[in-house]
């Protein structure tokens, strides 16, 4: 075991598949002589080359559309958006290409690429750079999407995304590369299904995703000094939503919290509940908590920005809520 | 080039005119849905430049792609016409299960990687798959067919870019019929000449040539296909050529006029053709009256009965194929508790 930080938990997985498969490339924006945004591909440049480690131009849509066709020849290439605002630009490929063609082909032609990118708030980054847009790639059949809470997921998971046989977007976070955590020396993997049980409890449940789970943990910690045992799901994977996971837990809590770092209308915390209505709507002593950003573009200012975005806090005081304390 | 091959062209595109005057019936009767472009008119480009690669082979063909004008290319690359109408028919027969329909014929064992109705989308596309034949090193190439108007969206420029600085073996076919639905290129289009587009601007070899004669195409084809293979570097090579219908069924095509069509239709690919080798003493118009009437027998009795025939998909396989039906449990879970 050794203590790792998030990105370099992304570029070891890299390196380790790269090593194993040469059929696996990266390509993105400053991702090998510069050596990444984030350094996840740092020093494979050097490693494996300008035919394996590409740097693109600046077209969103046609690098990942390139990547997207050689994943139909047999390749295996990740591709790094350096925010998910940008990879706007690239949802003709994503949700018009990548998504179809598998369905379209009637199971003919598998599209494996795995696009990585981080989707949040940073440090007053403004409207332009603050998108988080989980929800948009969550609601398109044909892609898997998943939210790495930290090193080991984020190593594992990348691992898993790129031999799966389907096109994998991975949800970032520029608030999460130099988070650390221990993470076993030998090859693993982490399975991109299934929410996890991070912290068990028996009174309410908070269910996160990618950042927002670290809100949630932190808000658990205040309930437990208020006496209040606190359950934390980590959902993990966002396409497809394991269910199962959180009827469980809402069966043995009967209060429920949903924390997204995105605006509420049509968001993860909508899709959250409604499951949760169909699934054990009986379970429930209160009314479930939808805790997530202002719905407006994300300002500018440290004060308004701060105001927008959700925080610990916030997740307590929806615990509250739902606990009727408040 | 011999004069059984010129035959058997000539015959092929007979074969591609009869054929899409076929499904045009059966979307009037209704047998086929959704929208229908018709490639008629067009025939000696994909003949002419699928002639000159790599196909009919199997997994050894060069890789072809192309928008939603695409039976006549999917066929000419190896896929068997009588599962492209069944395509058509929304047969589990078909190309692609009856799953995509006459814009997104799919045969992966023939490296035909479909039929794309987002216009320039399958720009980007071709690259990655020359992308993946350089990597692999086959000296197989991919060939990109589109029309003039695609030419507009930003993948072409994104994508020319990118083939010419990272030197993919990738042939770009323009078919410039000169119209993308109603509106000429005149007036959607600065430069004209599709191929000045690229030169300068991508540093990309290219080229300019009359599309409806099978006989300019093929050498056309041939030097710019020799290029991309042995240079391992990107070309792209434009076709003037006309489309004899409407854009889609739904077009009365207000937008030109017969004197126009008129024009064109003296130019008819498959009229010059026939011409050419009946006066070479190659065919003689009774033979070509006899192709005929063996293809009508051909698309009547095997490939519309094929298409009739065959079973519709399930509805309990409506959610196959949405992901990899049979994912390894170590990279996809469950999780283990
Ligand atoms: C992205 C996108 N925009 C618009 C359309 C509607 N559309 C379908 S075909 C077409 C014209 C394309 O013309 P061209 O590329 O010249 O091909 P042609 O039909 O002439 O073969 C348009 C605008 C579309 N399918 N996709
Ligand atoms: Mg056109």
């Amino acid at each position: 075991m050794a203590e790792i930080a998030y990105w370099e938990a992304i570029r070891r997985a890299h390196d380790e598949e790269m090593a194993r498969d040469p059929m696996v490339i990266a390509m993105g924006e400053d991702i090998g002589v510069a050596g990444g945004t984030y350094k996840a591909t740092a020093g494979l440049y050097d490693k494996y080359g300008e035919s394996r480690i590409i740097d693109c131009p600046i077209s969103e849509n046609s690098y990942t559309g390139i990547g997207i066709g050689a994943s139909m020849a047999g390749m295996r290439p990740v591709i790094e958006i350096m925010s998910i605002n940008f990879a706007l630009l690239a949802l003709d490929t994503i949700v018009n290409a990548a998504a179809k063609i598998r369905y379209m082909s009637g199971g003919q032609i598998a599209c494996p690429i795995v696009m990585r990118t981080p989707g949040g708030t940073a440090h007053q980054l403004a409207a332009q750079h603050s998108a988080r847009l989980a929800r948009m790639f969550m609601s398109t059949s044909g892609l898997r999407v998943v939210t790495p809470r930290g090193p080991l997921d984020a190593y594992g998971m990348l691992k898993s995304a790129i031999r799966s046989n389907d096109p994998v977007i991975i949800i970032e976070h520029e608030q999460m590369y130099n988070l650390k955590e221990e993470i076993p020396d030998e090859e693993f993997f982490r399975p991109l299904e299934g929410a996890e049980v991070i912290r068990e409890g028996t009174d309410i449940t908070l269910i996160g995703y990618n950042y927002s789970v670290h809100l949630c943990l932190e808000a658990a910690k205040r309930l437990e000094a208020d006496g209040v045992s606190a359950e934390v799901i980590d959902l993990r994977s966002l396409k497809p939503i394991d269910r199962e996971t959180i009827r469980e837990s809402v069966e043995k809590t009967h209060k429920v919290v949903v924390a997204e770092e995105d605006e509420a209308p049509v968001g993860v915390g909508s899709e959250i509940i409604t499951g949760i209505m169909e699934d054990c709507f009986f379970a429930l002593d209160s009314q479930p908590v939808r805790v997530h950003a202002a719905d407006v573009p994300v300002p500018y200012n440290y004060k308004l920005e701060k105001a927008a975005i959700p925080n610990a806090d916030d997740v307590y005081h929806g615990a509250l809520k739902a606990l009727g304390k408040i | 080039m011999k004069d059984a091959d010129k035959k058997r062209l000539l015959r092929e595109m007979i074969f591609f005119r009869r054929f899409e005057d076929r499904t045009f019936e059966a979307y009037m009767e209704r047998k086929i849905g959704g929208f229908l472009h018709l490639y008629s008119g067009q025939e000696a480009v994909a003949t002419g430049v699928l002639e000159m690669a790599n196909v009919g082979q199997g997994d050894k063909n060069d890789y072809v792609i192309t928008g939603y004008r695409d039976h006549v290319h999917a066929i000419k690359t190896g896929a068997p016409a009588r599962e492209v109408m069944a395509e058509l028919y929304g047969k589990e027969t078909g190309s692609s299960k009856g799953r995509g329909g006459s814009m997104h014929i799919f045969d992966a064992s023939q490296n035909f990687m479909g039929g794309y109705a987002l216009v320039g989308q399958p720009f980007p596309l071709a690259a990655g798959l020359a992308l993946a034949c350089k990597h692999k090193g086959t000296k197989q190439i991919a060939i990109c067919f589109l029309g003039d108007g695609a030419n507009n969206q930003g993948t072409f420029h994104e994508t020319m870019n990118m083939a010419s600085i990272w030197n993919l073996p990738v042939l770009f076919v323009c078919e410039n019929n000169g119209y993308a639905i109603g509106t000429h290129i005149d007036r959607s289009t600065a430069q004209l000449d599709q191929y000045k587009r690229v030169d300068t601007a991508y540093n990309m070899k290219s080229s300019q040539h009359e599309g409806m004669d099978i006989e300019n195409v093929l050498p056309a084809a041939k030097a710019a296909i020799d290029y991309v293979r042995n240079e391992q570097k990107p070309y792209f090579i434009e076709f003037m050529t006309y489309r004899f219908r409407g854009h889609s069924m739904s077009d009365a095509k207000g937008y030109r006029s017969k004197e126009e069509e008129a024009e064109w239709e003296k130019r008819d690919p498959i009229k010059i053709f026939s011409k050419k080798l009946i006066d070479a003493g190659v065919v003689t118009a009774k033979d070509i009256k006899a192709m005929e009437k063996e293809i009508d027998n051909e698309i009547e009795n095997d490939i519309i009965k094929f298409a009739e025939e065959g079973p519709e998909p399930r509805i309990e396989d409506l959610n196959k194929y949405v992901l990899d039906d049979n994912p390894d449990p170590r990279w996809i879970g469950p999780l283990q508790k």
